[in-house]
């Protein structure tokens, strides 16, 4: 189920290889990830749970949620989502906690000293968050490393073929793919990204540990801009476990990327912007979308998103939900009910739609594992999307010197994003090399136009958040 | 206000389109953007300046008819694809509307198409007088679409 022709996207295919899953063959392009690959070839369960022996498809696509490990090579537990198909590779399925067998962990790892790297400025994550905060950094003169563990730079960016909102200076109007070709163009040779290289740890005094070609890395850094993002929000309802539930972003990512079709027909939870956008995205890519549920008694996403779906036909049901999906170790359908205004089902309006697919749009929540390893102060402020790492409007936290930019900070925007990640490489390149009227009035230049972003009354939840922000700051 | 944050289309009593004399003008946009949202592509794109945003990007496009000449630059610019072309003067009986369409495949002129409403109601037929697919227009094609005088404010988008 691969995607030939895509109005705005084009997939140019690596190499065709091939390679081996419990015994079949399985026909693979260079640059797919193993998950991907799979799920063009219809295999949409990769591992059974550890205690009930449930069948597991992925969720999340971006390295975040686990339910995609499977043993390849006989190294156990690999997340498929985020690993390349190789020629020849051996996948086998997993069942609970997988075994090590005959790999032999010292070998890659213990015997050789940890190579220990140093630069002025670490930045976690490339996406327009962290590549706008090297981007300003460096053009300051700081050096910067930035570390992507995805194989790919831009983050959320690569997955958006629609035209983004805002204003001339945060991209209006440019699709999100090219908004992230635009901000890595721009990189000069101050700022060194590498893809593949996740941070797993970090120690003080702001030290990372990076896997960096398969080998335990140390990062010295004298400050750290962390931009992780966010991952998704489950749902609960029975079965939700079935593969065929993803999230947004795996979707995003199956049908965006690597030009894969997700499913046949898709019911889509959730009528935000995310929603009514993937959804939009579905239909053409030739999906068909039955329907978008939503819990609440009004649509969340801009009145234009919503408009451009339903002109098409795609109902959108305000104040429904999935009261369970159904299917025999694979999603084959899901029942809806309608709510009434206090969020009790309302008997009776239980309906059954025959899908292949669910595809979960229920928020997201930072990422903050960093954060809680360098013992920033934390807070939880559900405006913001959940726990945060307090931080002044400089956008550092409170350890000195760690700073936190993007869906890391707040879920919000690309646009706001992007304006938090130039913040923080702005203030720490302020601190590195001395304060400049030209940096002070870039820095004013920012804070204004994240002001003016939020102002609107969509900017109202940003808005509270930030004010119990500040009194976390206090 | 009609019920689009229930169901998410306009109708005709949220917008305030050209009146008559303007319409049987010639080409003209008509924009159904009605929320205070951080945008503001097509008053950026408009170079005759018929695209204003009062005070800030939240503020609504405000469009004075007068100075639009129907170009359909914005409709491209427009990431809300909620910009339309309506031409009354086209024939004695028929409009011909301008819509955004990011599908495929592209229809072809002389091709004859199922009208749909706002909240994607099948309402007539038409048939494709032309595309407009330019690179500048970064694969936000236009569609222009003879129909029934009467369906023009009614039909905003087809299916094939
Ligand atoms: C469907 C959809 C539509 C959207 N539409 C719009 C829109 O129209 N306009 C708009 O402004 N915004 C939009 N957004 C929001 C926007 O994409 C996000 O707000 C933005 O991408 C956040 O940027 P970020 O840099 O903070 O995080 P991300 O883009 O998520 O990037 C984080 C990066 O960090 C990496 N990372 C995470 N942990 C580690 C680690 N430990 N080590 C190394 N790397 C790590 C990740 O792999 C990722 O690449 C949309 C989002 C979605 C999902
Ligand atoms: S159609 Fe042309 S003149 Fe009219 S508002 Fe759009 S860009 Fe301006
Ligand atoms: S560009 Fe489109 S979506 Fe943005 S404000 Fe103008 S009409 Fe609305
Ligand atoms: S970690 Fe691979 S799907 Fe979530």
């Amino acid at each position: 189920m691969r995607i030939d022709e895509h109005p705005i996207l084009k997939f140019e295919r690596g190499k065709q290889i091939q390679f081996v899953c419990d015994g079949k063959p399985i026909e693979a392009f260079e640059g797919e990830t193993i998950a991907a690959a799979l799920h063009a070839a219809g295999i949409k369960t990769l591992s059974h749970s550890v205690k009930e022996g449930r069948p597991r498809g992925f969720f999340c696509a971006i390295g975040k949620c686990s339910s995609c490990m499977m043993q390849v090579n006989g190294v156990p537990n690999v997340k498929t989502c985020m690993v390349l198909a190789e020629q020849d590779m051996e996948v086998t399925s997993q069942t609970g906690w997988g075994k090590l067998g005959q790999v032999d962990a010292r070998q890659d790892y213990n015997r050789k000293k940890i190579p220990v790297i140093e630069t002025e400025i670490a930045i976690v994550g490339a996406g327009p968050a962290g590549l706008s905060a090297a981007l300003y950094a460096s053009r300051f003169g700081a050096k910067c490393m930035v570390f992507e563990e995805n194989t790919q730079v831009g983050g959320q960016l690569i997955k958006q073929t629609h035209m983004f909102f805002g204003s001339k200076d945060h991209h209006a109007k440019v699709r999100g793919i090219d908004i992230g070709q635009k901000l890595i163009d721009g990189l000069n040779e101050n700022v060194q990204v590498l893809t593949g290289t996740p941070v797993v740890g970090y120690y003080p005094d702001k030290e990372l540990a990076v896997i960096k070609d398969r080998r335990l890395t140390i990062i010295k850094a004298e400050k750290v801009i962390v931009a992780t993002g966010a991952s998704e929000n489950m749902l609960s309802f029975p079965n939700n476990d079935l593969p065929g539930v993803y999230g947004a972003g795996a979707v995003q990512t199956l049908m965006n990327v690597s030009g894969i079709l997700p499913g046949k027909n898709m019911l889509m939870i959730g009528a935000g912007n995310i929603g009514v956008i993937v959804a939009y995205q579905l239909l053409q890519a030739g999906v068909k979308v039955e329907a978008v549920l939503e819990a609440l008694p009004t649509i969340g996403a801009y009145q234009v998103h919503a408009s451009k779906l339903r002109r098409c036909g795609i109902p959108i049901l305000t104040r429904h939900t999935i009261k369970r999906a159904f299917g025999d170790g694979k999603v084959e359908g899901a029942t809806i009910v309608e709510l009434d205004d206090n969020w009790q089902e309302i008997p009776g309006t239980e309906r059954d739609v025959q899908v292949d697919t669910i595809c979960l749009s229920v928020g997201l929540k930072p990422t903050t594992e960093i954060f809680e390893m360098a013992g920033c102060t934390m807070a939880v402020i559900p405006e913001l999307g959940g726990e945060i790492p307090v931080r002044g409007h400089n956008m550092m936290t409170s350890v000195d010197g760690v700073y936190v930019a993007g869906d890391a900070s707040s879920i919000e925007e690309a646009s706001s994003a992007m304006l938090e990640g130039r913040m923080a490489g702005l203030d720490a390149v302020e601190k590195l090399k001395g304060v400049s009227e030209e940096i002070s009035k870039e820095k004013q230049h920012v804070k204004d136009s994240l002001d003016e972003l939020r102002a609107g009354p969509f900017g109202e939840k940003i808005r509270q958040g930030e004010a119990k922000l500040e009194e976390a700051c206090k | 206000m009609s019920d689009y944050l229930k169901n998410g289309y306009l109708t005709l009593e949220d917008i305030s389109p050209p009146d008559m004399e303007r319409l049987e003008k010639g080409p003209v946009a008509v924009i159904e953007c009605v929320q205070e949202i951080p945008c503001n592509p097509c008053s950026d794109s408009c170079h005759r300046g018929a695209i204003t945003m009062k005070t800030s990007i939240n503020d609504r496009p405000d469009i004075d008819y007068k100075l639009c000449n129907g170009c359909g630059i914005c409709v491209a610019n427009c990431p809300g694809l909620a910009i339309f072309l309506i031409d009354q003067s086209y024939s004695e009986t028929e409009a011909l509307v301008g819509l955004p369409y990011e599908f495929l495949p592209l229809p072809e002129a002389g091709e004859k198409v199922m009208l749909l409403s706002r909240q994607g109601e099948v309402c007539g037929e038409g048939v494709v007088q032309k595309v407009r697919n330019t690179r500048a227009m970064d694969r936000t094609p236009i569609v222009f679409i003879s129909m029934r005088k009467d369906l023009a404010m009614t039909v905003r988008f087809f299916r094939r």
